[in-house]
């Protein structure tokens, strides 16, 4: 039994969950959008889509039309570049049309999730990012169970500021604690709109509600992410926003989440083990 | 060797029996085995007391399913103020309906030991949201998940109805494979916003109502546009066409355009949904009217349909 759980993403020395309760949130968009800064300051960095109903990952990186490889040591993993420093998982590679939908009960769903982290060539990396479907079901169950054997340190939690949205996160945040999942942090997505003819910023979705969750409930807040539809645009085309749009308020707060809250809790783990 | 022998003969003899001198082979074994699988499928059972059920679904979260769903259901009710409206919130992880109509408290149980919903604005509703604390996730299994929503359909007093609205969770699974195989329903409303990555999962949760055999009566375009409350400059935040386009591509029309509009999401957050808390002169209103309006037309149609 110890052997079948050490096969587990044995090379991969860190693991971030991006959950959110609610749907349309923006999990996908800060999955990516974390995977390409870690790469850009230096990483080796896997990113796994385990939203099998609506895998967006593939799209977003201009990657819809690439197919899963197989080799001696399991599946390959699509690079977004040559230099092999972003590996992407996701069900959208294994469809034979783009189009068909995966219309799968649990234990199947139960099934692919074992397989894409137990069958996933990933080769040595320094962070994963696991993008999730919304809710508490199938999936989630089972990536917990699945990752149990390994640490996994930290669940980013995505939120817009209106209610409806900060009541299911609420929900994931129990979650997280009854599983003992520890919460990096709740970053609260679609926060205002910066209207492109008179600068006037409205808070579409409303304002706080992710920051007021994150004090209710004791975890730190991470930051906010405005609506931008250069952010939008890129994701339809694929399009490394992270590059791009340096200068942006969303390409500065991912920085910042990932200087502050990824890496450095890096740094506090090893300090602890060291001690 | 002995098992093959075995599982040989037994094939034969399993073919002779259907073997016939008409039919030497036994060719209408085929026929016999598809036969004897139908039979594993669940039978669709209409709900008692209630006439036509419409879904209010798309692939993709976040669209606004429940905002549609809910303002359809109060439309329809004020459209149609002698028929009898229901709303279930089918999303048993994520349930926004008892915010967006203003319930909360357990149901309680009639004689006959169903379920009570609890009514606001002259609307039946059922929500998972009901049965469950406020911070508690419901952490179910799809088997859990199909009892639970097998016991939201059935075991709740939702007679008489003429029209229940369901609005269904994200994603093509067992939630939407549950109720496609146990009740008929009428129609399917796929909500959509204007970005691909949303048209992606709304073509796919148009697609699979068409493997099940539900129609679908249309699609919405949600979030379509946004006008500065300062300045009025007219944007489109996730896109302009990509609804039109799907529409034309999946032979299905756009019922109609929402705008993204604080109001409607403010109003939902407060519990007064925009087609009872605002005139009905107010375009917004006017919009979910329309939507309520073609989705009628379309059952009719529908119906009216020689059978194939």
């Amino acid at each position: 039994m110890a052997s079948e759980n050490a096969q587990i993403l044995p090379n991969v020395k860190r693991i971030f969950l991006v959950l959110s309760g609610k749907g349309g949130v923006g999990k996908s968009t800060v999955s990516t959008q974390l995977a390409l800064t870690l790469q850009n300051c230096g990483f080796k960095v896997g990113l796994l889509d385990i939203d099998l109903c609506g895998p967006s990952i593939p799209r977003m990186l201009g990657l819809e039309n690439s197919s899963v490889h197989q080799c001696a040591q399991g599946w390959v993993p699509v690079y977004t570049t040559p230099d092999q420093t972003l590996g992407v998982m996701s069900v959208g590679f294994l469809l034979a049309n783009k189009d068909d939908p995966v219309v799968w009960r649990g234990p199947k769903k139960t099934a692919m999730i074992k397989q894409f982290l137990t069958d996933v060539y990933w080769q040595d990396l320094d962070y994963l990012i696991i993008d999730t479907p919304p809710g508490t079901s199938d999936e989630h169950i089972s990536v917990m169970e699945n990752l149990k054997s390994v640490r996994c340190d930290g669940a980013i939690l995505v939120t817009t500021p209106q209610a409806v949205a900060v009541g299911d996160v609420r929900r994931e945040l129990t979650f997280c604690r009854k599983t003992g999942l520890n919460v990096t942090g709740i970053l609260e997505n679609m926060c205002g709109y910066v209207c492109p003819h008179c600068s006037e910023c409205t808070n579409i979705f409303s304002y706080g509600g992710g920051e007021s969750l994150a004090e209710m409930g004791k975890v730190p807040f991470l930051g906010r992410i405005p609506i931008d539809p250069k952010l939008t645009k890129a994701m339809e085309c694929g399009e490394n926003f992270i590059t791009s749009f340096n200068e942006s308020v969303a390409t500065q707060t991912f920085i910042s989440i990932v200087k502050n809250f990824i890496i450095q809790q890096e740094e506090n783990i090893d300090g602890s083990e060291n001690q | 060797m002995a098992l093959r022998r075995l599982n040989v003969c037994v094939s034969f003899s399993w073919k002779m029996k259907y073997s016939t001198h008409s039919d030497p082979l036994g060719t209408k074994l085929k026929e016999r085995q598809a036969q004897m699988m139908k039979k594993g499928l669940p039978v669709k059972k209409p709900i008692e007391g209630v006439k036509n059920v419409i879904l209010v679904a798309s692939g993709k979260g976040g669209v606004g399913k429940s905002t549609v769903a809910v303002n359809l259901a109060l439309a329809l009710s004020r459209h149609l103020p002698t028929q009898d409206v229901g709303l279930l919130d089918a999303d048993i992880f994520g349930p926004s309906i008892p915010t967006m109509m203003n319930l909360s408290g357990n149901p309680s149980l009639t004689e006959k030991n169903l379920i009570k919903p609890l009514v606001n604005y002259n609307i039946k509703c059922m929500s998972m949201g009901f049965l469950v604390d406020n911070n508690a996730p419901v952490v179910w299994r799809g088997l859990m998940v199909m009892s639970a929503i097998e016991k939201l359909l059935r075991q709740v007093d939702w007679s008489p109805l003429d029209y229940l609205i369901i609005d269904m969770p994200p994603g093509t699974g067992d939630t939407q494979l549950s109720i496609a195989q146990n009740i008929p329903v009428a129609g399917a409303v796929v909500v959509t916003t204007p970005q691909e990555i949303a048209l992606i999962d709304a073509r796919k949760g148009a697609l699979m109502f068409e493997k099940v055999g539900i129609p679908v009566l249309g699609l919405v375009n949600n979030m379509a546009s946004y006008s500065c409350p300062n300045c009025g400059h007219h944007s489109h935040i996730f896109g302009a066409t990509g609804a039109e386009k799907l529409g034309k591509e999946i032979g299905v029309d756009v019922l109609v355009d929402i705008p993204l509009d604080t109001s409607i999401m403010e109003a939902a957050d407060g519990g007064y949904p925009i087609v009872i808390s605002s005139a009905s002169n107010n375009p917004l209103v006017q919009a979910y009217i329309s939507l309520a309006e073609k989705v009628l037309s379309r059952l009719s149609a529908i119906k009216n349909e020689p059978s194939r």
